[in-house]
């Protein structure tokens, strides 16, 4: 049992932010809040993937004049950075789409009280 | 094997009336223009059907493949004797029906007739398709195409009732169309093959009981709403409230025929006789047939407005022949395809009758009909044959047919449904004889001073067919054979082969 | 253009068009729209080349930049991309020309915007379809999500506020999609996706994968609408502009459905999945309870839009259990029924765009009395999309079920085939209504009090009424036919390892 969390503790966590970020959006009435349980819920994931990269002993893929550049094991798996690169960019301008709409709605209705706007609305 | 010869005569057979379809809507500013489409059209089917005839009493089979609709599966028309007796059945009798809707629907000044000619040869269309179908997804689709084409008949007349009617025919229509849909693609699945044929293809593939039951129970649920058998019925006397000639066409002949035809071809063709006995599905049909006969005609006492009587009469007639295919009999089967062309011609003239007389006197309930046989004596001279006729009393046609189908119940040692026939013609005196009684020995209301017989143009059709009856009562084998093409099929599907037509005419 | 750089065209065309729009428009406000036009007519252009190459030569592939696969992405059409690409773009065409109207009525001002955007969402699903490799299906994943969130914006006053719903339930699909592909990647080693499914095999009964493939296909499930993850559809589809609807309803659950197709049937060994996993057994059943609920919810809806969204539902239902069958049967009606859908849905859409541009509502009880006179053509278009909703033959509706039903009996899973018959019932009940107010005079007067006149309808104009008429009759023709699609199109995309 020790071994499993010693081994995954990283993963443990990152997928209780997750669904802290879920549970968040779900249940959360503000609106803001929601776009915050959302953002957990993508750095969750950025992470998970950045997590998996890892190796024991391992440094980040910049060149590093005091080890062999030949064993690919004492460098991290550079691929997951690439794509997460692309992720937070997409989670960036999501983050960007969801503010531009709530300052519509507020503009609109004056509220970020989902009960209150589903009132307005009627 | 009977040699199979390609001709687009059946393709052109279906499409006739489909064709005169946008014709009739492009001209529904000129009425007499538009007739003359219907009537071109009409005249069209009923000649190219007829062209066929020779060659299938000589034995040959005609088949066009449209086009594969699935795969393994073609869209095609195949013209046997079964399917040709329907076809000729529906398209001479499309023709008379022609005429009398042109008298009807100006003399009752109904609105919308442009749709109601339209919606008729898309049914008509359909009907021919169903009749003339080679596999079993070919009759599904033109079933459904007849569903769809009879909804703006039935609420024609727009009125709450009528939206009701239709709406309840549709619910029926269209579950039935899906049970269908369903066993359909159960047999593909278990036979890989959705084709006709004589004494049915079943045989082999259906290994236990529950299965072939629930099967045949899909069948006869999907065909049996059209069929009116019970407790599936109920759309057809909602309905009456349709035009008349919509009640007669397509409610006495081409819709519930086409479920009656559906019957026959699923016990006949699908099934078979000796897969239906060895399961025990024809007792259940049987049952339900014969239940359904003397219900029919019970409730049809009961009821006061002419055309609700002659919708459970029809129902009462239906399964006649439903229960002719079930008794598994030659004679049975002969009676019941006979009885499908002499209860279509005995019915179609009472329907006519009973729009001329609403057209004429704007009478619909039978206790205000006192004494009309003095004013409209052709018409109620024409309902006179068709009563005797359906009561079964020679020579009118149908006698020929109800002594072959007693014959058949007798020769299968089933005593009961001899019982039932009996019984029920003597139903059938009970609720029409009144009738007769009050027409022409009861003397008239003040209300019917000053008015003659109807219009010609529905006098002379009820004429037509009522002398047709009679004909085919003496001479059942006149005109089109109808004789012989109804022992032909008997016989095939007895032998359970697809036998040459043995005995026909030269 | 060489044939071979048609997978990379055809994402590429529409974000060169989408850069240019905003420059086109400086010019003139009308070009963004013919530009929008002109671009999708191309890539429909080249998808047809691609099938047609497809079917009768082979595959296409094109590494990206020259790298080779596993480590370059690759675009690849094959038969299933082919066959995609070109219903894909094809209902867009129709739906921008019809949109050019429609726009100009109810989102004016903001032309550029909408077309613009309109390229980028046809870049992303395009892309989706034609990509080989799976991170980039979520980089075209979210392209064309954040196209639709701000399509979706622009409409009536509540808008905004189901688009942001739309936004965040999509980017937790996409969230779920991408946790999902750290196992799978994991537990492989790549993303290219004809590398991972043969190298799946192999690890392919571990839990890290299940679990990631479980992840992948709730996430898809979400972007796709699969019931009970639908919550978003029905608002977005309803307050959004017609044209936005007409463009995203008709392919954007369709691109997911294709990509709940590779990942169920070519990632994974399918007959693997259906006799191991409970996935497909779980994705068929959520698709007959969608089939149910969508139809029972458009039942009570007033309104043309919101009915039709709720029918949306119960459709991608059906996709789900052919997928949900796991068998070539179910396949082919899956696939049918996404060509078959796509095409009745767009029409559908555009008839009550149509409505919306000439009576200013499409709310059922508020329809003027006679539009059968003044609308003719609409309200057949209507009537042909609704028959073949239903299922009626010979339209195209027809055959995909049957399909479907073939492959439920096939299987002897009589609940789906009952189900399937339910639903076809239902589907009657709603759509016969619309065309009972459509074609019959009512009876009692219409609850709300104000009814349009008759005197100002008149027929939509021929911009978009060109459209709707092309669709309804490609039903007809699509049902004829459909053997021949199967045959031809669907027949060769069934992956071997199904097995006939």
């Amino acid at each position: 049992m020790l071994e499993i969390i010693k081994g995954y503790y990283a993963y443990f966590f990152l997928v209780a932010v997750f669904c802290i970020g879920l549970f968040g959006m779900m249940v959360k009435r503000n609106l803001m809040k929601k776009v915050m349980g959302m953002s957990m819920v993508q750095s969750a994931v950025i992470l998970f993937w950045i997590v998996s990269a890892f190796k024991e002993g391992a440094t980040v893929t910049v060149l590093d004049p005091t080890r062999e550049v030949e064993n690919a094991d004492l460098y991290l798996n550079p691929l997951p950075h690439t794509l997460m690169l692309t992720a937070i960019v997409v989670a960036v301008v999501t983050l960007g789409v969801s503010f531009a709409l709530l300052i519509v709605i507020y503009r609109r209705y004056r509220t970020l009280e989902e009960p209150l706007l589903l009132e307005k609305m009627q | 094997m009977p040699v199979t010869h390609e001709s687009v005569i059946p393709l052109l057979a279906v499409l006739a009336p489909l064709a005169a379809i946008p014709l009739i809507l492009l001209s529904s500013r000129r009425p007499n223009l538009r007739e003359f489409w219907t009537l071109a059209a009409a005249f069209t089917a009923c000649g190219l059907v007829l062209s066929l005839l020779p060659g299938v009493l000589a034995g040959r089979t005609v088949a066009y493949d449209i086009l594969t609709i699935s795969p393994g599966i073609a869209l095609s028309l195949r013209v046997d004797p079964t399917g040709l007796f329907f076809a000729i059945i529906c398209s001479s009798l499309w023709i008379l029906t022609s005429f009398y809707s042109i008298g009807y629907v100006r003399g009752a000044g109904e609105k919308k007739q442009t749709r109601y000619f339209a919606s008729f040869a898309l049914c008509i269309g359909a009907t021919l398709g169903i009749a003339l179908s080679a596999n079993l997804l070919s009759f599904v689709i033109f079933y459904e195409m007849l569903s769809l084409g009879t909804y703006p008949l039935v609420i024609h007349k727009e009125t709450r009732e009528s939206y009701r009617s239709g709406r309840m025919y549709l619910t029926y229509a269209l579950s039935a169309g899906l049970l269908l849909i369903v066993a359909t693609a159960w047999t593909w699945t278990l036979a890989h093959n959705l084709d006709f044929r004589p004494g049915g293809f079943l045989g082999g593939v259906l290994a236990d009981e529950g299965a072939a039951r629930a099967l045949f129970l899909l069948f006869i649920a999907g065909v049996g709403v059209k069929a009116g058998l019970m407790p599936l019925h109920s759309w057809l006397p909602a309905a009456m409230v349709a035009p008349t000639p919509v009640s007669a066409l397509l409610h006495a002949v081409a819709v519930v025929k086409s479920g009656v035809f559906g019957v026959i071809r699923v016990a006949g063709f699908v099934f078979g006789p000796a897969t239906m006995q060895a399961f025990g599905l024809d007792t259940i049909l049987a049952a339900v047939a014969a239940v359904t006969i003397i219900l029919a005609s019970v409730i049809a006492l009961r009821q006061d407005n002419l055309k609700k009587r002659l919708a459970f009469s029809t129902i009462g007639h239906l399964s006649y022949i439903v229960l002719g295919v079930a008794l598994l009999s030659p004679e049975g089967f002969m009676g019941g395809l006979l009885h499908l062309a002499n209860h279509a011609t005995t019915k179609i003239a009472l329907f006519f009758c009973a729009g001329a007389i609403y057209v004429n006197l704007h009478k619909t309930e039978i206790s205000e009909l006192d004494g009309i046989g003095k004013v409209m004596p052709w018409t109620m001279a024409a309902f006179t044959v068709g009563v005797l006729g359906l009561s079964g009393v020679p020579p009118i046609n149908a006698f020929v047919s109800k002594f072959y189908l007693c014959k058949g119940a007798v020769s299968s040692g089933q005593l009961v449904f001899l019982a039932v026939f009996l019984a029920s013609g003597l139903l059938n005196m009970a609720y029409f004889f009144p009738i007769l009684h009050r027409a022409f020995f009861r003397p008239g209301g003040a209300g019917l001073h000053g008015h003659g017989e109807a219009s010609p143009l529905m006098v002379v059709p009820i004429v037509i067919v009522a002398v047709l009856s009679l004909v085919l009562g003496l001479y059942p084998n006149a005109l089109v054979h109808f004789f012989d093409l109804a022992r032909g099929i008997s016989q095939s599907v007895m032998a359970g082969a697809a036998a040459p037509l043995a005995g026909l005419a030269p | 253009m060489m044939t071979s750089h048609i997978p990379l065209l055809i994402p590429a065309s529409f974000l060169l068009a989408a850069l240019l729009i905003p420059l086109a428009a400086l010019l003139w406000r009308r070009l963004s729209w013919l530009l929008a036009v002109a671009t999708t007519g191309l890539c429909f252009f080249y998808a047809v080349k691609g099938l047609v190459h497809v079917t009768t030569v082979g595959r296409l592939h094109y590494h990206l930049a020259g790298w080779q696969p596993p480590f370059g992405i690759e675009f690849v059409l094959d038969p299933l991309s082919a066959f995609f690409s070109v219903f894909v773009t094809g209902v867009a065409l129709l739906a921008l020309i019809h949109a050019g109207r429609v726009v100009a009525h109810e989102v004016s001002g903001v032309d550029m915007g909408f077309y613009s955007l309109a390229m980028l969402l046809l870049a992303g699903l395009s892309g989706m379809v034609v990509t080989g490799d799976l991170f980039n299906l979520y980089v075209f994943l979210e392209i064309s999500a954040l196209a639709s969130y701000a399509l979706i914006a622009r409409g009536d006053p509540r808008a905004p506020l189901s688009a942001f719903r739309y936004l965040t339930l999509g980017t937790t699909g996409a969230a779920f999609y991408l946790l999902g592909l750290a196992f799978v990647y994991m537990s492989v080693g790549s993303l290219n996706l004809a590398d991972v499914s043969q190298l799946l095999p192999d690890v392919g009964d571990t839990r890290p994968v299940l679990l990631g493939l479980s992840l992948m296909v709730l996430g898809i499930g979400l972007k796709m609408a699969l019931f009970p993850l639908h919550a978003w559809l029905a608002d977005a589809y309803t307050h959004a502009s017609s044209a936005a609807t007409a463009l995203i309803a008709p392919i954007g659950t369709k691109v997911a459905a294709y990509v709940l197709l590779r990942l169920m049937f070519f990632l994974v060994d399918p007959q693997y999945l259906r006799d191991q996993t409970p996935l497909p057994a779980i994705v068929g059943c959520l698709g007959a309870a969608g089939m149910l609920w969508g139809s029972i919810m458009a039942m009570c809806q007033k309104e043309l839009k919101r009915m039709l969204a709720y029918s949306s539902v119960a459709q991608v239902g059906y996709i789900a259990l052919g997928i949900g069958l796991a068998s070539p049967l179910g396949f082919i009606g899956a696939t049918l029924h996404a060509l078959n859908h796509a095409c009745m849905k767009a029409c559908l859409f555009l008839v009550t765009g149509n409505f919306r541009v000439r009576l200013g509502h499409s709310t059922l009880p508020r329809l003027v009395d006679d539009l059968r006179r003044t609308m003719p053509w609409s309200a057949a278009a209507f009537t042909a999309a609704a028959i073949s909703m239903v299922g009626l033959p010979p339209l195209a509706g027809f055959f995909s079920k049957w399909y479907l039903v073939l492959g439920s009996i096939q299987q002897s899973n009589w609940v789906f085939v009952a189900v399937l018959v339910a639903s076809s019932l239902l589907n009657a009940v709603y759509f016969f209504r619309v065309l009972e107010r459509l074609y019959l005079t009512p009876l009692a007067p219409p609850g709300d009090t104000d009814v349009a006149t008759a005197a100002a309808t008149r027929e939509a104009p021929a911009s978009m009424l060109a459209p709707t008429l092309v669709l309804a009759c490609a039903l007809l023709v699509l049902g004829i036919f459909n053997a021949w699609i199967v045959s031809t199109f669907i027949n060769p995309m069934i992956p071997s390892r199904l097995g006939w």
